[in-house]
């Protein structure tokens, strides 16, 4: 990692965040303490920072308590159906490769019945950033066991606790093909910024996935405290590891947890590649597709 | 609005109906079409796949029919006219998203060559098992329009059709062949572009702050926009209000699904199509789609040879299905006879129309051929000697 790829100093200025927000929509639904408020704030600051052209950005969501962040985004926004947010955004930014899509949605969304979409959209590395709220958890349906929740954990579908395998979510969006992969918590607030600006701006298939505590659900049911406990145990527990090998980076309950940015390369994209290919194979027949 | 000329392969052709509804997709202005290979269909997107990248198209096979209906959603509020083709496992693999689809008013097309089912049934063989799925197979309340060609010519047409209404009433249109008609080949003559009428996507022309994305005019057809226009438009599969706001209310749900569903049903006089024979007068009528309507022809006719006095009425939109027409007729004629290759689909739309007013007998085929006419002709005795 170069000093350049280190740098964490973003400043935050006044609260403009509201200027991302239906604020007409407010309040949201979200719980006190819910990690998600806070990760949207990063992304609004991230979206800032960026740069973009803010009338050529899309969000597109599943369904979930994650899945109302596009509601809330004063951006094109699109609530889609549960764990098709990819997809769909996949429409989006083929159609008209002038937008930066991104899809903000929950573990559940996006690894279990979304599953199948995310390892596709990696492997094409269709241009698109996906932000991941991973809270371990169900939480708009009650709490049940996710692809994500560490062993041991509690879930209302696993009273007894879950005993399967959780996804190493990194290594799963590194190996399927991503060109970017970062981990932060809600607490790191100003890596996780800087990480989705990254993720913004780079080309190709970006991954960040944000833990964010849900006191309602995960925390109470696990006994874990409050949100503010959740921020203090994320705050102890973490350790910035840039660069470290995703194979290594699985998360267990209550354990450390390596957060940094893991994975950042080129690669053509979706297009780049398909226009490239085409070209060379149909020669002048071919009509170069721009959307 | 005329077709863009480029994509138009004006000419006569031997070709099948799957390469026709191609044909017809390109003709209308669909330049994104998703998709999953699954037989009877497979050889529209292979006719896509061949075609687009010579006219600048985006044709992408998908993981999945869930991904596919929901991708074109995604290329239709980018701008584009879309599709995506299947046939009945992947027909059910689509239906929330067909679903989704007539929640956000999104226009676009679903294609259906009908096979044999339930489950993988008979994969190659022919049915037209999927046409109250085709209207009810997604949960919840709502309205769609779907299309049932008995030729590749006509595949070819109403698949421009089929387009031409989606824009017009901001609705997804089903597009539904049987195996038969998907893998007949006959001539098909593809018009010159000027000859092909094409209706563009109704775009909002009012003050940008005056949009209201799922505020409808006096047709109940509220005006599009794409993503990237600057409208920060939001849409939902959530109910909504007509900014596309979540409303979690029982008068929003009342107000929306109930415009949903009259969009389609106060308009019905404009969409229905059917072609009739010798209607007038009939004492026996015949009412079929599809492969079906041709199968029938020689039954009628040698009813006709005997004496009788049989009608034919095709359908050709399914739904909405010519309701008017049929009770009509049902205060006129001795009765009905509906050959269908399923074991009573449209017939019972037919039985609720005509309300016990006259005879209706249904001709049912499990699927995996053709009916055989003499089973045809024989419903037609029987409702005729009753
Ligand atoms: C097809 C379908 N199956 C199930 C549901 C119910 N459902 C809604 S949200 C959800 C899980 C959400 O979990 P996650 O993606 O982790 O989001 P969170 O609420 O935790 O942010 C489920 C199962 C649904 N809406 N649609
Ligand atoms: S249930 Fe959990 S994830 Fe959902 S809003 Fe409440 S705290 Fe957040
Ligand atoms: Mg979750």
């Amino acid at each position: 990692m170069t000093e350049e790829t280190m740098d964490t100093d973003i400043s935050l200025p006044t609260n403009r965040v509201e200027d991302f927000l239906r604020m007409e929509r407010l309040p949201h639904i979200w719980c006190p303490g819910c990690g998600i408020g806070t990760t949207v704030n990063c992304f609004a600051h991230a979206l800032d920072a960026s740069g973009l052209d803010l009338k050529k950005v899309a969000i597109v969501s599943g369904i979930g308590c994650t899945g109302r962040v596009a509601g809330y985004m004063k951006l094109d926004s699109f609530h889609t159906t549960h764990g098709r947010a990819i997809p769909f955004a996949t429409g989006l930014k083929l159609a008209n490769p002038e937008l930066k899509v991104v899809v903000y949605s929950g573990d559940g969304d996006l690894t279990a019945i979304g599953g199948n979409h995310f390892i596709h959209a990696a492997r094409r590395n269709v241009n698109m950033t996906v932000i991941l709220i991973n809270n371990f958890i169900y939480g708009m349906t009650g709490g049940q066991v996710a692809p994500t929740t560490p062993i041991g954990a509690t879930a209302s579908t696993a009273p007894y606790g879950n005993f399967e395998e959780p996804f190493n979510l990194p290594y799963l969006a590194e190996s399927c093909g991503a060109v970017y992969v970062a981990r932060w918590t809600s607490f790191h607030v100003r890596h996780a910024t800087k990480a989705i600006k990254d993720a913004l701006l780079k080309k190709g298939f970006s991954f960040v996935e944000i833990m964010a505590p849900c006191p309602t659900l995960y925390s109470r049911r696990n006994r874990l405290g409050d949100g503010l406990d959740q921020m203090k145990f994320y705050r102890d527990n973490s350790e910035i590891q840039n660069g470290a090998d995703t194979k290594t980076v699985g998360l267990s309950f209550q354990g450390k947890i390596v957060v940094g940015k893991f994975v950042d390369k080129e690669k053509p994209t979706y297009l780049e590649s398909m226009n490239a290919f085409y070209a060379q194979k149909l020669g002048d027949q071919f009509t170069p597709y721009k959307g | 609005m005329k077709a863009d000329p480029k994509g138009v392969m004006t000419g006569a052709y031997f070709i099948d109906g799957d390469h026709a509804c191609a044909e017809g997709a390109i003709a209308a202005g669909c330049r994104f079409v998703a998709g999953y290979p699954i037989t009877p269909s497979t050889e529209v997107v292979e006719r896509i796949a061949e075609r687009f990248p010579l006219i600048g198209g985006m044709f992408i096979q998908m993981e999945d029919e869930i991904a596919s209906s929901i991708a074109i959603q995604g290329g239709v509020w980018a701008g584009k006219k879309a599709m995506t083709v299947t046939s009945g496992p992947g027909f059910s693999l689509m239906m929330e998203h067909l679903g989704l689809a007539a929640m956000t008013e999104t226009p676009c097309v679903f294609v259906d060559v009908q096979r044999a089912g339930p489950s993988t049934g008979l994969p190659t063989l022919p049915a037209q098992g999927d046409m109250m799925q085709a209207r009810w197979g997604s949960h919840g309340d709502y309205a769609i329009i779907a299309l049932c060609p008995n030729s590749p010519q006509e595949s070819f047409n109403l698949t421009i059709k089929a387009f031409n209404l989606a824009e017009q009433y901001r609705v997804p249109v089903l597009l539904m062949l049987d195996e038969c008609v998907g893998h007949m080949t006959e001539r098909v003559v593809i018009p010159p572009a000027d000859q092909i009428e094409i209706t563009p996507r109704r775009y909002w022309e009012g003050p940008k702050e005056d949009l209201l994305l799922f505020k409808a005019d006096k047709d109940l057809v509220p005006p599009m926009v794409k993503a990237g226009d600057g409208y920060n438009i939001h849409v939902t599969g959530l109910t909504h209000d007509e900014r596309g706001y979540p409303d979690m209310t029982p008068a929003a749900q009342e107000k929306l699904v109930r415009r949903l569903v009259d969009k389609i049903r106060l308009n019905a006089d404009a969409i229905v199509e059917y072609k009739e024979d010798q209607v007038e007068g009939a004492e026996i009528v015949v009412v079929s789609y599809g492969i079906t309507s041709r199968v029938a022809i020689p039954a009628i006719e040698q009813a006709r040879a005997e004496g009788m006095k049989v009608g034919h009425l095709r359908l050709i939109t399914a739904w909405p299905f010519p309701t008017k027409r049929i009770r009509e007729l049902s205060t006129t004629v001795r009765g009905f006879v509906v050959p269908e290759i399923n074991f009573g689909q449209m017939v019972r739309e037919v039985e609720r129309w005509v309300a016990g007013r006259a005879r209706v007998r249904l001709v049912p085929h499990g699927g995996g051929s053709v009916h055989d006419p003499k089973d045809i002709y024989a419903a037609i005795a029987y409702v005729g000697k009753g």
